[in-house]
């Protein structure tokens, strides 16, 4: 069970992750890696807090924060599944398995299963052409998928 | 009378001395190193397509549609971003370059709403106009593009965004915006605000104000993106209603001393909207929420239209005709002076009317009254410049030009809060903040100049308010002790006695930053490094405001300031100087035409023989050689009961003057109080004759703003009160027995150029040639003067006057143990009277104690309670805001709503040389509170009361 995170507790774990960045050139983006790891997305609440520390606007953090579909606006689910829609892994049947594993994970793509086991993005090229079709299982990348390899992943994120 | 076309060149002017020839479409230019080839081909009248681009801001290249060839290049360059190169052969216009530029549009029609209709404001776009330009007549793609299409009618469209429209000036249509980026560069590179931005990325990337809508946003209604859009997303509601404007005439914002001109835009007689003019010398092309959005008022239902009268302030009034007004206050008049003596009326000129309208109030008092009774409220705000600056250097003005700011290395801000109080001004600051000029302030609050989105102060001093003087002479001490000082400038532009007198003063062990440091605490260290940056930082500029002025030692801080830019040779060039941020529109004007009861126009003091004699010839009188009574002398004589009768042009004494209860025993204890304003303000509640005024949008004028630029008011529409300001004056001159006959303000302008030196050579037609014009304007510079102080002092040496600190009498003690100062915020204006009634309450509909956490733990208080507010002079209660801008020990509010009333805190202490009042330190004490004090509830109820105007009933059959 997941604890509603308090938004000064929020800004408190935040201010602690900017600190170890700040020195950095460019530490944005490390301080929003760092954050996502800290809470597993970006809280709108901290947004702010780093706004402030950088001295930058809202609307700036903001921006670079959509701008990367990486960064979340909610909790993942425990497993997160991406599969590759871009043009090799199309030509090599990529739609038919997507198609299967929305059907056998019962979400469409950037939604999360209600019991929150698994959340199911789209990515756009993990650099596995030559083995394509490929998708990322919790960060580890899997080529060559077919028919039978989605069910195991499906069975897998699912347990 | 048409719409007033400004020419948009695509990108900014390039700043290089080189030239370089090229060629564009055949015909040769000639253009400075670095400027785009647009700009260049704009320079010879041919305006290449373009959506991205625009001279207010730096060149993207995101459009693609300004592309161009180059003879012996590749490939088709955008002309926003590619520069001019000697010998370069350029095409604007070929088959290939209309096939692209038609592909380019093409796809932004296709993900882009049809149906433009002009009458609601939409089809005037420069997205339709390019439209036309590369004669799109066909598309393959459809109309169904994703971000436009609303739900509803068979459309799922998730992609859909609705019109944002919780701006009350504003509304953005997300379906109509092309993403080109101008006005989120417009909200950095032009206003400096940053609170625009793109969200995502690819087909899905919208323009947002953050993650929330434009109201909650950091936005701060600026206008500058809405200038910007070249479609129709960002639009002014005001357009949206009635359909765009069909004339247009420049005119000068009638809010701060920045002095913006802008183009009132029309339909007939109804002004749709104000948009900055690009040529204004004082915001170049720049506006802020006031004078771009707030002209609500002038037709506000609460503005009175009709002279009235009344015999005793208990009665209800009763509207009269502008005769019988007249007849009256000239009757009234007459009788006060028969009964009480010559000197027994006055007047004030108001620094929000223009020059010709002050000039002809102070004439009256001197002319007809026969007395110089006549202040103006430069008296309660910057009275303490004149004097500083004339004691030191010999003008009563600041030295620069705002375009000086450009060429600043070191910017110091003292008791000033730019950002919103001179917006404009803080723009093009901040601007060059962001190139890398350093900046110091010293103000008690920690204001958003000190630290705000890519800007931060390399020292702020948060001084105790109150120690001014003693902070800035322990800069000094730091200059001299240190050798920091410009001892070439000394020797050669002032008297090195006097320099040696002031340096040994200012390195007196009380005068250190250790020892002033403990006083007013600061941290020594913080004055010496801020010392040390502004001696030697490179260009030096001081921008000072009231916290500077509303002192018991107002004038001696001036002094301290000149002091300290003559000790480091910071005078005389762009870049540096010394510059008074001024509150109201035309509070230079004011004072450079005589309101002062001791001055007459162009600051020559009445007691010179040869000043009056030029005026007594020309106006046939003879003029009091005496001064007359200061704005508190005169509501103290009336309290004594040798003062009766006062004429106020558009001021509101008892809000924005000190000790709300003496102002108003003063007024009650008169016979004839006369206002003319457009409101029933606070001070109507106390006056006899009610003379509606006019707005600056009615009448023809020239105000003269912080840098001494006089700028023309130009009318856009008829008076509704029937009378432009100066009218009523002459009609009631009339009315008294003079013999005026002004036919046109030009006139009045032209009798101020013949009697005032340093308007010699300004007309109406030098300013509609010129544009504007910084005085002084005459023979040895009759070009005006941007930069003062050139070549030498104009009092010939620059004196430097020893600064010794005296603390305030007003101090903290058990019973009133905080200090409170007081200050303005952005969208409210002053005593509020214009701002109150627009849209701009939104942003503050009331005024908010701000108190640091401490000090509301200490009693009690939560974010929003209701505090009692208490001083030596007078209670009120208002609700608190808790934050730590200020320091612990400090509080701070706003004056802009009279339901508070923070002038019955403050206190009658003033400035010893100038009267200027101590509004910015007042001992008080805050406690919890239920309510409204007894104060407020008297108060409303004798407001109430006495803004009832009796309506005859209609005769019925």
């Amino acid at each position: 069970m997941t604890m509603q995170q308090a938004s000064t507790q929020i800004a408190a774990r935040t201010a602690a992750i900017i600190a170890e960045h700040q020195g950095l050139e460019g530490p944005l983006l490390p301080i929003l890696h760092g954050i996502q790891d800290e809470f597993g997305f970006v809280p709108q609440d901290a947004l702010p807090v780093i706004a402030d520390a950088l001295n930058i606007s809202n609307a700036e953090v903001h921006g670079v924060v959509t701008f990367y579909h990486d960064y979340r606006r909610a909790p993942a689910g425990r497993h997160v599944v991406k599969l590759c829609r871009a043009e090799a892994c199309q030509s090599m049947g990529g739609d038919a398995l997507a198609a299967k594993l929305q059907v056998l994970l019962g979400i469409g793509f950037h939604e999360t299963s209600a019991d929150g086991a698994v959340t199911l993005e789209p990515v756009y090229c993990l650099g596995l052409c030559a083995c394509a079709p490929s998708a990322m299982v919790d960060g580890e990348v899997i080529g060559r998928l077919d028919a039978e390899r989605i069910e195991e992943i499906a069975v897998e994120v699912r347990a | 009378m048409g719409l007033v076309h400004e020419v948009d060149y695509g990108t900014p002017a390039a700043k290089s001395e080189k030239h370089v020839t090229l060629t564009i479409d055949g015909r040769s230019v000639t253009v400075p190193e670095g400027t785009s080839i647009m700009r260049a081909a704009m320079e010879l009248g041919t305006e290449i397509p373009k959506l991205c681009a625009t001279d207010m801001l730096d060149s993207f290249g995101s459009c693609r549609v300004c592309v161009i060839e180059i003879e012996g290049r590749g490939g088709t360059p955008a002309s926003c971003t590619t520069p001019v190169a000697e010998g370069i052969s350029v095409r604007t216009q070929s088959d290939r370059l209309g096939a692209i530029r038609r592909g380019v549009m093409e796809l932004y029609v296709s993900d882009h709403p049809l149906g433009w209709d002009a009458n609601s404001g939409l089809g005037g776009s420069e997205f339709d106009a390019v439209l036309k330009t590369v004669g799109l007549t066909e598309n393959r793609y459809g109309h169904e593009g994703r971000n436009h299409v609303a739900p509803g009618n068979g459309s799922l469209n998730i992609d859909y965004i609705a019109r944002d429209t919780s701006n009350p000036y504003f509304a953005y249509d997300p379906a109509q915006c092309i993403v080109c980026s101008r006005c989120v560069r417009a909200c950095e590179e032009v206003q400096g605000t940053f609170a625009l931005t793109v969200e995502g990325r690819g087909f899905d990337s919208r323009i947002a104000a953050g993650p929330t809508n434009f109201l909650e946003s950091e936005c701060v209604s600026c206008g500058a993106c809405v200038q910007a859009c070249p479609t129709d997303a960002l639009r002014e509601k005001s357009v949206l209603e009635k359909g765009m404007p069909t004339s247009s005439v420049v005119t000068t914002c009638a809010y701060c001393g920045v002095g913006c001109s802008f183009k009132a835009e029309m339909q007939g007689e109804d002004l749709i909207r104000m948009v900055p003019w690009k040529d204004g010398k004082a915001n170049r092309g720049h506006s802020c929420v006031k004078g771009r959005f707030a002209y609500g008022y002038s037709n506000h239902k609460d503005r009175i239209l009709n002279p009235m009268v009344r015999e005793k302030i208990s009665d209800p009034w009763r509207e009269v005709t502008w005769d019988e007004a007249f007849a009256h206050i000239a009757k009234e008049f007459r009788r006060i002076q028969y009964q009480y003596g010559k000197g027994a009326i006055g007047g004030i000129t108001s620094s929000r009317c223009t020059n010709e309208e002050t000039y002809l109030v102070q004439k009256l008092i001197r002319q007809g009254f026969g007395n110089n009774n006549v202040d103006t409220c430069a008296r309660v705000c910057h009275s303490p410049t004149g004097y500083g600056l004339g004691q030191t250097y010999g003008t009563s003005a600041g030295t620069q030009d705002f375009d000086s700011v450009e060429q600043t290395d070191v910017v110091m801000i003292i008791g000033a809060n730019p950002t919103d109080g001179h917006p404009v001004f803080a723009s093009r600051l901040k601007k060059r903040l962001r190139q890398g000029a350093k900046l110091i302030v010293l103000d008690p609050r920690r204001t958003d100049i000190v630290r705000s989105a890519h800007i931060e102060a390399q020292h702020h001093l948060p001084l105790k308010p109150g120690t001014n003087v003693a902070v800035l002479t322990a800069l000094a001490h730091v200059i001299v002790t240190e050798g920091l000082f410009d001892e070439a400038f000394i020797r050669e532009r002032c008297d090195w006695s006097e320099f040696e007198d002031w340096a040994a003063f200012v390195a007196e062990e009380q005068n250190s930053p250790e020892t002033v440091g403990a006083l007013a605490g600061i941290d020594p260290e913080e004055i010496r490094g801020a010392a040390r940056l502004y001696a030697r930082g490179g260009n030096g500029a001081i921008y000072y405001g009231l916290g500077v002025t509303e002192h018991s030692q107002g004038s001696t801080t001036v002094m301290a300031i000149a002091n300290l830019a003559m000790a480091t040779g910071n005078i005389g060039r762009p870049g540096v100087g010394v510059n008074p941020l001024r509150g109201q529109n035309n509070v230079q004007g004011a004072c450079d035409m005589g309101s002062f009861p001791h001055e007459l126009p162009g600051y020559r003091h009445i007691s010179g023989d040869a000043v009056r004699d030029i005026y007594e010839s020309l106006w046939g009188t003879k003029l009091d050689n005496e001064p007359g009574l200061r704005i508190p002398n005169m509501l103290d004589a009336a309290v004594e009961g040798t003062f009766k009768g006062i004429y106020i042009q558009g001021e509101d004494i008892l809000q924005s003057d000190p000790d709300t209860s003496h102002v108003s025993a003063g007024l009650a204890a008169m016979e004839c109080v006369v206002v003319h304003d457009l409101f029933l303000n606070e001070t109507a509640n106390y006056a006899h004759v009610f003379l509606p005024g006019s707005t600056f949008l009615e009448k023809d004028g020239t105000f003269t703003n912080a840098e001494r630029r006089i700028n023309r008011v130009r009318k856009v529409m008829a008076p509704k009160n029937g009378l432009a300001d100066w009218e009523v004056t002459q009609k009631l001159a009339q009315a008294m027995g003079l013999d005026w006959n002004y036919a046109h303000p030009s006139a009045i302008m032209d009798e101020i150029a013949r009697t005032t030196p340093s308007f010699q050579l300004v007309s109406y037609e030098y300013l509609d040639n010129m544009g504007s014009v910084q005085w002084p304007c005459n023979e040895k510079s009759p070009l005006g003067t941007p930069i003062m102080h050139i070549d030498g002092f104009v009092r010939g040496k620059g004196k430097f006057i020893r600064t010794e600190y005296v603390a305030t009498d007003e101090k903290t003690g058990p019973r009133f143990p905080l200090l409170l100062t007081t200050g303005r915020i952005l969208s409210q204006y002053n005593v509020g009277a214009q701002t109150r009634r627009t849209e701009n309450v939104v942003w503050h509909d009331e005024d908010r104690l701000e108190i640091h956490p401490h000090d509301a733990e200490q009693r009690g208080l939560r974010d929003g309670d209701w505090v009692r507010l208490a001083s030596r002079a007078g209670e009120t209660t208002l609700r608190s805001l808790i934050t730590e801008r200020v320091a612990p020990g400090v509080v701070y509010t706003t004056f802009h709503h009279p339901n508070t009333q923070a002038n019955v805190i403050t206190t009658d202490f003033s400035d010893w040389a100038t009267n200027c009042p101590e509004y910015k330190v007042t001992a008080v004490q805050v406690t919890p509170s239920n309510g409204p004090s007894d104060w407020q509830v008297d108060y409303q109820d004798q407001a109430r009361q006495s803004r009832r105007i009796a309506r005859p009933l209609e005769a019925a059959e």
